[in-house]
């Protein structure tokens, strides 16, 4: 990797130096941790991983997790695509503060977004006083979780979304029209399958973000066993109790499932600049 | 100072950009690298800057009169690269961009605050541009941009110019301008200067000597008048100006096409070979009745006076067209009439033998 | 190759695009426009902006002097001095990091780029506990090198160290990745014609690199540092929550809170959530700058 090909005597100079300590610090923060938790799992027998991963409890935070975060991950495509839509295409007042706070979620310490849903959902919270008369339980229940999944996973829908719409070119839309297309059919035929790579991605990176959160979830859940038990917090429980393997592998199955989904995310980026940009 | 570049061979992976290449450029020329892309010419430009480094080769060696240059860095060579795309520092105004190699200087070389004051001022007047010293790069158009970054690279007092493709970037009009003006710049500081550019007609008019560049190597190089006329090599011939291209054999000290015969005495064979006659443009006379000397008939397709000179396009039976320029005055009096069938004696013809690969 | 998990890259072609009035063949209906603009603002005014105001009614629930007495507790100012210090290791290091990496994957053609662009975005894939954990097997009492600190007496799990470490690795790309798609873009010609020039490699990164890439610096900086001074999770874990000693400030908004102490941790969470919007007003300002900068340069471009 360390060797620029071809030429022997670079024209800037710094490559060996750079490059060593960019592998150096690189090799002593980030991989020699990450390999120890796949060294930790290998010395574990199999069985004994088994067990740590699909113990009911276990399976039941995997359920709660992927679950709340593939309808928040949802809910973002289809709000992230009204809220990308309008601020691009739209002039209104207030529209630079709107753009501005859809990145609070970026910006705001996870804990303080944890503490700021629970507070407003919470039975005599703003909102949450007008749930409870109606039968719905927000905090300290599955809904609060999605909205919290929600909440953190908005703007990475938005944000993806909002170069490809402002890249999108009039003319297809403008051709589309001249061909006698309603609105309505331009936007499912012509500008929906174009930005569909950045809604996918989108999609991807919202989902991705929401099964590993921790800070702003665990405020509102509840953390009952079985119920509202998110796998993050499962993990440190089992920390907490000095159960290290089992911790371990857990997140093992966890780092799997993000490295997963890098590579859905990495292959539809890889696809949509094949398909859409040519090969150069 | 001279420049020469000796057995310089240069590979990007599996890509060959330049294979055994030597010329020399002597001292106070301005020289012209001329060729399509991907021919080679700017990686040799750059191996001649110290921007990139040849391949190994015991033989390969590149001189600053008569000095061994290969293992300098650019920054050791002294010379001035003027970038195609300029590569000016976009948060510099004019006057730092064009101070800046005085003021990287090491203290105890670098000028005082007056003198390069004096000096940068001096260099924006010679590219007429002092009235732009306190503005950015982007707010300056093309040409100014150009003019900024030759100023830059002589600030330094460069032994060697390097341009690369300078006016590539720009429109026609302004090239026109700047081509006449780099000349005349030339004329008044004489600075070894080499030049890179695809456009044949800018090569042509600035440069002292033309190298002509295609597939790595070099195909010919001579004065401007020379390569035009004396085209060595198929490559230069087509890549000249415009040509009329004929398929047909040589034998006996002719060559033939369709009908007609031209004289090529160095090829006496018997055994006919295949091989393709040139003609230019300007190289043709038309006449309605045959004299008796080698020609060949063509119907007349199509006209145009709109220029200097006249250019009749033709068709030969065989279907191929035949394009011939014409002065106003000679087209005058043919006055020629679309689909009228005339006679083209060529002036001159140059025939080339494609090498048989044994 | 690049995962974007922070927020969209720097290259200023991502704001870029001039918006120009529609044309009225590509024009909604009138209310098709407002429900879009209700919609978009009504949900972000409860998902996000409600939250984020109820932090502050909820701190000042009891006045002004129980706002501030939550910050002269000595735990707080602790909690604070600790906060301060881990984004003061952590942010400086890895801008280093950020600045000589892209230097090297920039500036220079070698095999294996993309790998170690990939490489250092991993840790943005990486969950916050997952972060803390392996530091945990690595530096705990049953990690690879655990018997050996605990023999020469050094802690750095459930300690200062640990919550440093773990800061590193959560800030780890920030800087990196908004330095690299720019400088790439940027490309070489400008640092070979200041090294043509004589410059030498410091002069050329001092005086032409770092000049060209100073608002993405800047933009990756405060984004890091946010981050650094808010994470949770991956401290979490490392932490111990030893009260004054080991917690950061968003381990004391927890502390405080599951001790139902709801004022005392509004009152701390307060003082993070200004943190983010200050912040996001930095980030706006950078993008607004830069924004302007490249539409001035296209502007006289095209002129």
């Amino acid at each position: 990797m360390a060797k620029p090909q071809g030429i022997k005597r670079n024209v800037l100079p710094g490559f060996g130096l750079t490059m060593g300590y960019t592998l150096l610090y690189l090799s002593l923060i980030v991989l020699v941790p990450l390999a120890a938790l796949f060294v930790k799992s290998a010395g574990m027998s199999g069985e004994q991983f088994w067990k740590a991963v699909s113990n009911p409890r276990v399976v039941a935070s995997y359920r709660l997790t992927f679950g709340a975060s593939l309808i928040a991950a949802l809910v973002n495509v289809v709000f992230g695509f009204v809220v990308a839509w309008t601020l691009v295409r739209y002039r209104f007042p207030g529209r630079k503060l709107v753009d501005a706070l859809v990145d609070l979620p970026f910006a705001l310490p996870t804990a303080v977004s944890g503490i700021a849903l629970t507070t407003v959902y919470s039975k005599h919270g703003w909102i949450g006083r007008y749930l409870e008369p109606l039968g719905i339980k927000v905090a300290f229940a599955p809904l609060g979780i999605t909205i919290a999944l929600v909440f953190i996973g908005l703007p990475f829908v938005v944000r993806t979304l909002e170069p490809a719409l402002s890249d999108l070119e009039r003319d297809g839309e403008e051709a589309a029209a001249s061909l006698g297309a309603s609105r309505w059919q331009t936007f499912w035929r012509v500008i929906v399958p174009t930005v569909l790579p950045a809604l996918l991605t989108g999609f991807a990176l919202s989902f991705a973000r929401a099964i590993g959160e921790y800070g702003s979830v665990v405020f509102i859940a509840g953390n009952m066993p079985m119920k509202t038990e998110i796998t993050s917090l499962l993990i440190v429980e089992k920390l907490g109790q000095h159960d290290v393997a089992g911790a371990t592998a857990i997140a093992l199955v966890m780092l799997l499932a993000s490295f997963v989904l890098l590579l859905v995310i990495n292959g539809i980026q890889h696809y949509a600049g094949r398909r859409y940009q040519g090969a150069v | 100072m001279s420049i020469e570049v000796e057995h310089i061979s240069k590979s990007f992976g599996h890509f060959k950009a330049l294979d055994d290449v030597s010329l020399r450029i002597n001292d106070g020329e301005l020289v012209a690298l001329l060729g399509p892309s991907g021919s080679g010419k700017t990686t040799l430009l750059r191996i001649i800057a110290g921007l990139e480094a040849p391949d190994q080769h015991p033989h390969a060696s590149i001189r600053f009169h008569s000095e061994d240059v290969s293992s300098r860095g650019v920054g050791e060579r002294r010379v001035g690269f003027v970038f195609q795309h300029y590569a000016l520092f976009r948060h510099m105004t004019v006057f730092e961009n064009v101070a800046f190699g005085l003021r990287v200087r090491p203290r105890r070389d670098r000028p005082a605050k007056e003198e390069i004051r004096d000096r940068v001022e001096r260099l924006l007047s010679l590219v007429q541009l002092q009235q732009f010293s306190k503005r950015y790069p982007s707010q300056l158009s093309g040409g100014q941009r150009q003019r900024v970054a030759l100023a830059r690279a002589l600030a330094v007092e460069p032994k060697v110019l390097l341009l690369d493709e300078p006016f590539g970037a720009l429109d026609a009009k302004v090239r026109q301008g700047l081509r006449a003006w780099l000349r005349r710049l030339h004329e008044e500081i004489h600075i070894t200067s080499v030049l890179v550019t695809h456009d044949q007609e800018e090569a042509l008019e600035v440069a002292d000597r033309v190298v002509v560049m295609n597939n790595a190597k070099i195909e010919q190089e001579g004065a401007p008048h020379e390569v035009f006329h004396q085209a060595k090599t198929e490559f230069v011939m087509k890549f000249l100006g415009q040509v009329n291209v004929f398929h047909g054999r040589v034998r006996q000290g002719k060559a033939e096409i369709g009908g007609l015969a031209v004289d090529y005495p160095s090829y006496k064979d018997e055994a006919a070979r295949p091989a393709t006659v040139y003609m230019r443009p300007h190289e043709f006379d038309i006449r309605r009745k045959s004299n008796g000397k080698p020609s060949f008939p063509a119907r007349v397709v199509r006209t145009n006076s709109a220029g200097a000179f006249a250019r009749v396009t033709l068709q030969r039976e065989s279907g191929e067209t035949v394009i011939v320029d014409l002065s106003l005055e000679e087209f005058n009096q043919l006055a020629l009439a679309e689909g009228e069938l005339v006679h083209l004696y060529p002036k001159n013809a140059r025939v080339f033998i494609p090498e048989v690969a044994v | 190759m690049e995962l974007a998990l922070t927020t969209t890259g720097f290259e200023a072609s991502n704001w870029a695009h001039a918006r120009p009035r529609l044309k009225a063949a590509t024009e909604e209906k009138p209310w098709v426009r407002l429900a879009c603009i209700t919609v978009t603002v009504l949900f972000l005014a409860l998902l996000l902006f409600v939250p984020l105001a109820s932090v502050f009614a909820e701190a000042f629930r009891e006045g002004v002097r129980v706002y501030f007495a939550s910050f002269s507790d000595r735990y707080a100012i602790a909690a604070i001095r600790l906060t301060l210090l881990a984004a003061a290791i952590s942010v400086p290091l890895n801008t280093a990091f950020g600045l000589t990496a892209a230097w090297a994957i920039t500036k220079f053609q070698f095999r294996g780029k993309s790998l170690l662009i990939t490489l250092i975005d991993l840790p943005f894939a990486v969950s916050p506990i997952v972060s803390g954990l392996i530091y945990v097997l690595v530096f705990g009492m049953q990690g690879w090198v655990g018997a050996w600190l605990s023999e020469h007496n050094i802690q750095v799990i459930f300690a200062v160290p640990g919550i440093v470490l773990a800061t590193v690795f959560v800030t780890f790309p920030f800087v990196a990745r908004e330095l690299i798609p720019l400088m790439q873009e940027q490309g070489t010609e400008e640092e070979e014609a200041a090294t043509s020039l004589g410059a030498s490699g410091w002069q050329t990164f001092m005086k032409v690199t770092l000049p060209n890439v100073k608002w993405a610096l800047l933009y990756g900086v405060i984004l890091a540092n946010a981050r650094a001074m808010g994470e949770f999770g991956a401290v979490a874990v490392v932490s111990g929550h030893l009260r004054g000693k080991t917690n950061t400030m968003p381990l004391h908004v927890e502390t405080l809170y599951n001790e139902y102490n709801f004022v005392a941790a509004s009152a701390v969470a307060s003082l993070l959530a200004l943190l983010g919007l200050v912040t996001l007003a930095i980030k706006s300002a950078v993008e607004w700058k830069v924004r302007r900068d490249y539409e001035a340069a296209a502007v006289s471009e095209s002129s």
